[in-house]
C-alpha cells in the first residue's frame, strides 16, 4: 500500500515543513470513502461542504456516504467502501464501540481508515490516525468560563448532553465536570441527552424548567454543542426568563447561530472549533464566515486544538491526504 | 346506558394513560402543576399536548393507512421535506400562507405517490413507502442545501409556539384535525369503506368499493398530516432540520396507532384512540425528561413501559382478565 508511507512520510516531514503541498499534489485521481455521521447540527454541515470541497481541490474522488447518525450505516457503508477498492477511508464515528469487526475487514484489505473528529474504542492498529479535537479541553474550557464568570455564587447547572455513548459526549461532559470539580458552589442538577439537535435541545430544556421551580433555581445551561443551545434558548425565552441573564448558556462549536444570539445578549460563550479539515480563511464557506463574538461575552478561547495520538502535531496532514 | 359510557373509559388505552400519569406524578410531585404565564397555560402536562402534537398528527394519518392493512414509514422523511420547502419559501420572501400552502401541497403530493405506488402498482406498503423514507430525507437536505434554514417570519413561528385559549397551539391543530377526521370517516361510509380494504381488498373491490381511489385517498390523508406536523417542528424551533426533524417520528407513529388498538393487519380502527397512544408515549418522553433519570434509561424506560402497555392490550391477557371477572360474578351470584 502506497498510500501508508506517503502519508507517514508527509506526516513526519510536516512537523519540519509547514506546507503540505508535497502529499497534496500526489493526491490526485485516489478515490476515498468518506462516511459521515449525518448533519445532526450546523458544525457538522459545515465539515461535510468543506470535506468536500478540499477533496476536489486536490482532484480527489470523494465517495460521500451520510450514515443519519446511525452506526449500522456507517458499518455498511465502510464495507461499500471497502467492496469499492477505495485508496482510503475516512470515518467520522458516531459512537466510540462497535468498530474493531469492520476496522479488521478494512486492514485486512489492506485499506488505511483514517478517523475523523471522534475517537474509537478500538485497537490502534485498526486504524492509520485519528484527527480529533481534544473534547476534554472543550468541556473544561467551558466549565473554566463559568467558573469564573459566576465566583463564588451558588450556581445549579443543568446540561445538555450529546448523543448518549458518542466521544464528544462523554470527553465534553468529563472535562466539564473536570473543571467544576474544586467548587462546590457549582453543581449539575441535572444532566440529560438532547441528541445534539435543536428541538431535543429545547424540549428537554423545558422539562429542566419545569422540574427546576420554573426556571427559578436555574444558574445556567452547558450545551454540549451550539444548536442544543439555540433551542434551550428559546425553552427559557418561552418559560418568559431571560436566556443570557436569568440563565447562563454556554456551549460548544461556535456556529453561526449562537454568535448571533451571543450579539442578542441571549448566550453567554462558546468554545470556537474550525471544522476539523483545517482551511484557510480564504476558502472557508459562506456559512462559516467569521463573525464578531459579543465583545462582552469571554468568549472563544482557543479554536480547534487537535490532538492526535499517534503523530503528535501532524495534525494538518492525514486531514490533508 | 351509564354503565356502557364507564366500561367504554375503562378502556386499555385510558387505563395505561393514567397510569403513565401517575407515575410521573409520583417522580415529579409537580408535574400536574399549571400557572398562567404570559397569556397561556405553563406545565408538565402542558408539554407532554404541545411536544405530543406531531407524532399525534402523524398518528391520525397513520390510523386510515394501518387500516387499509398498509403502513406509512415515509412521514418521518415528508415532515422534513415539507418543513424544508416551507423554511426556504418564507426565506426566500414569499408571503406565509402561500409558504404553508405549498408545503401543505407538496406533503399531499408526497402522499398520493404513495398511493399511487400501493394502489396502482400494487407494490407492498412497506416497501412502498420505504422509497420516499430514504429519498425524501435526500430532497429535504437538497432544499436546505444540508443546513439548518432559519427564518424570523412571525406567523410562521405562531404556528409553532404561540397559544389559543392558552393552549399551545401545535395542541389545538392536532385537536381540531382529530374531530375533523374522525367525523368525516365516522359519519360517512368512508371509515367502513378503509376497513373493508382492510380485511380483504379483493372482497370490497368485488363489493363495488373503488379501493384504488380509497387507497390514494388514505396514503395522501397520511402525507398532509406529516405536512402539518413537519410545519409545526420547523416553525417550533424556527428552522428546517432538514436531517433531524422527523426522525424515527414514523415508528413512534406507527407505536402510537398500535398502542390506540388498531391492528397493523388492518380492519378495526380508531382515530381517537390512536393520538390518546401518541399522547402516552409523550407522557412517557416527559416523564423522564423531568424525573432526572439518567440518559443512558431513556431508552430501557421507554421499551419496559411499551411492553408492559401492549401486554395490558394482549388478548391473552384480556382473556384472563375476562375469565377471572366472570368467575367473580359466578361467586357473587352464589
Amino acid at each position: 500500500m502506497t498510500i501508508i508511507s506517503k502519508l507517514a512520510l508527509a506526516a513526519s516531514l510536516v512537523t519540519a515543513l509547514t506546507s503540505v503541498s508535497i502529499a497534496q499534489e500526489n493526491l490526485k485521481g485516489l478515490t476515498i470513502g468518506f462516511s459521515q455521521i449525518g448533519s445532526e447540527s450546523g458544525w457538522r454541515a459545515a465539515e461535510t461542504s468543506v470535506t468536500k470541497q478540499q477533496a476536489e481541490e486536490r482532484g480527489i474522488d470523494l465517495k460521500f456516504a451520510d450514515a443519519q447518525q446511525k452506526q449500522e450505516n456507517q458499518i455498511k457503508a465502510i464495507r461499500g467502501f471497502i467492496a469499492q477498492g477505495v485508496d482510503a477511508i475516512v470515518v467520522a464515528p458516531v459512537v466510540a464501540t462497535g468498530w474493531d469487526d469492520v476496522l479488521t475487514e478494512a486492514k485486512e484489505a489492506e485499506i488505511p481508515v483514517l478517523l475523523l473528529d471522534r475517537g474509537v474504542d478500538a485497537p490502534e492498529d485498526l486504524y492509520l490516525t485519528s484527527v480529533a479535537s481534544d473534547q476534554v479541553l472543550e468541556g473544561r474550557t467551558a466549565g473554566d468560563w463559568l467558573v469564573k464568570e459566576v465566583g463564588d455564587a451558588d450556581c445549579k447547572i443543568v446540561e445538555l448532553q450529546g448523543t448518549v455513548g458518542s466521544t464528544p459526549a462523554i470527553n465534553r461532559k468529563q472535562g466539564f465536570e473536570e473543571a467544576i470539580a474544586g467548587h462546590a458552589n457549582l453543581t449539575i442538577a441535572r444532566s440529560q441527552t438532547g441528541d445534539f439537535t435543536r428541538a431535543k435541545g429545547k424540549e428537554v430544556m423545558e422539562g429542566f424548567i419545569k422540574a427546576e421551580n420554573g426556571g427559578a433555581d436555574i444558574c445556567a445551561v452547558y450545551a454540549h454543542n451550539d444548536d442544543m443551545a439555540v433551542g434551550a434558548i428559546q425553552a427559557i425565552k418561552d418559560a418568559g426568563l431571560k436566556p443570557g441573564t436569568d440563565i447562563k448558556v454556554v456551549s460548544i462549536d461556535g456556529v453561526p447561530d449562537i454568535f448571533a444570539a451571543m450579539v442578542a445578549g441571549e448566550a453567554n460563550a462558546t468554545v470556537e472549533l474550525t471544522p476539523t479539515w483545517p482551511v484557510p480563511p480564504s476558502t472557508r464557506s459562506r456559512h462559516f464566515s467569521p463573525m464578531a463574538p459579543n465583545p462582552q461575552s469571554s468568549s472563544s478561547p482557543s479554536p480547534s486544538s487537535t490532538r492526535l495520538p499517534t503523530i503528535p502535531r501532524a495534525n494538518t496532514t492525514p486531514a490533508r491526504a | 346506558m351509564k354503565r356502557l359510557h364507564l366500561e367504554r373509559l375503562a378502556n386499555p388505552q385510558l387505563l395505561a394513560l393514567a397510569a403513565v400519569l401517575l407515575i410521573n406524578w409520583i417522580l415529579f410531585p409537580n408535574f400536574f402543576r399549571i400557572t398562567w404565564q404570559d397569556g397561556r397555560l405553563f406545565g408538565s402536562a402542558i408539554d407532554v399536548l404541545n411536544r405530543g402534537a406531531p407524532v399525534a398528527i402523524l398518528a391520525i394519518g397513520m390510523t386510515g393507512v394501518i387500516a387499509t392493512k398498509g403502513v406509512d414509514l415515509s412521514v418521518g422523511a415528508i415532515m422534513a421535506v415539507c418543513g424544508a420547502v416551507a423554511a426556504t419559501m418564507v426565506v426566500a420572501g414569499y408571503p406565509t400562507p402561500i409558504a404553508v400552502i405549498a408545503a401543505l401541497g407538496v406533503g399531499v403530493v408526497c402522499g398520493l405517490w404513495n398511493g399511487f405506488l400501493v394502489a396502482v402498482l400494487d407494490i407492498q406498503p412497506i416497501i412502498a413507502t420505504l422509497v420516499l423514507m430514504v429519498a425524501g430525507r435526500g430532497i429535504a437536505q437538497l432544499i436546505t442545501e444540508g443546513y439548518i434554514v432559519t427564518f424570523n417570519d412571525p406567523t410562521l413561528i405562531f404556528i409553532g409556539t404561540g397559544s389559543l385559549l392558552g393552549f399551545p397551539m401545535a395542541a389545538v391543530i392536532a385537536l381540531v384535525l382529530m374531530i375533523l377526521v374522525t367525523l368525516v370517516v365516522k359519519r360517512t361510509a368512508i371509515g367502513l369503506f378503509i376497513q373493508a380494504i382492510g380485511v380483504n381488498r379483493s372482497a370490497a373491490s368485488l363489493a363495488g368499493i373503488n379501493s384504488r381511489m380509497l387507497l390514494m385517498l388514505v396514503y395522501g390523508l397520511s402525507g398532509f398530516c406529516a405536512a402539518i406536523a413537519g410545519i409545526l417542528v420547523a416553525a417550533d424551533i424556527r428552522g428546517a432540520d432538514a436531517n433531524n426533524s422527523g426522525l424515527w417520528l414514523e415508528l413512534d407513529a406507527i407505536l402510537a396507532v398500535v398502542i390506540g388498538g388498531t391492528s397493523l393487519l388492518g380492519g378495526k380502527f380508531s382515530i381517537p384512540l390512536a393520538v390518546v397512544g401518541a399522547i402516552i408515549i409523550q407522557a412517557m418522553n416527559t416523564g423522564i425528561l423531568v424525573s432526572g433519570f439518567r440518559p443512558e434509561f431513556n431508552l430501557i424506560v421507554k421499551a419496559g413501559m411499551i411492553i408492559l402497555i401492549l401486554m395490558l392490550q394482549s388478548p391473552l391477557v384480556g382473556s384472563a382478565i375476562g375469565f377471572f371477572r366472570r368467575d367473580d360474578k359466578r361467586v357473587v351470584s352464589k
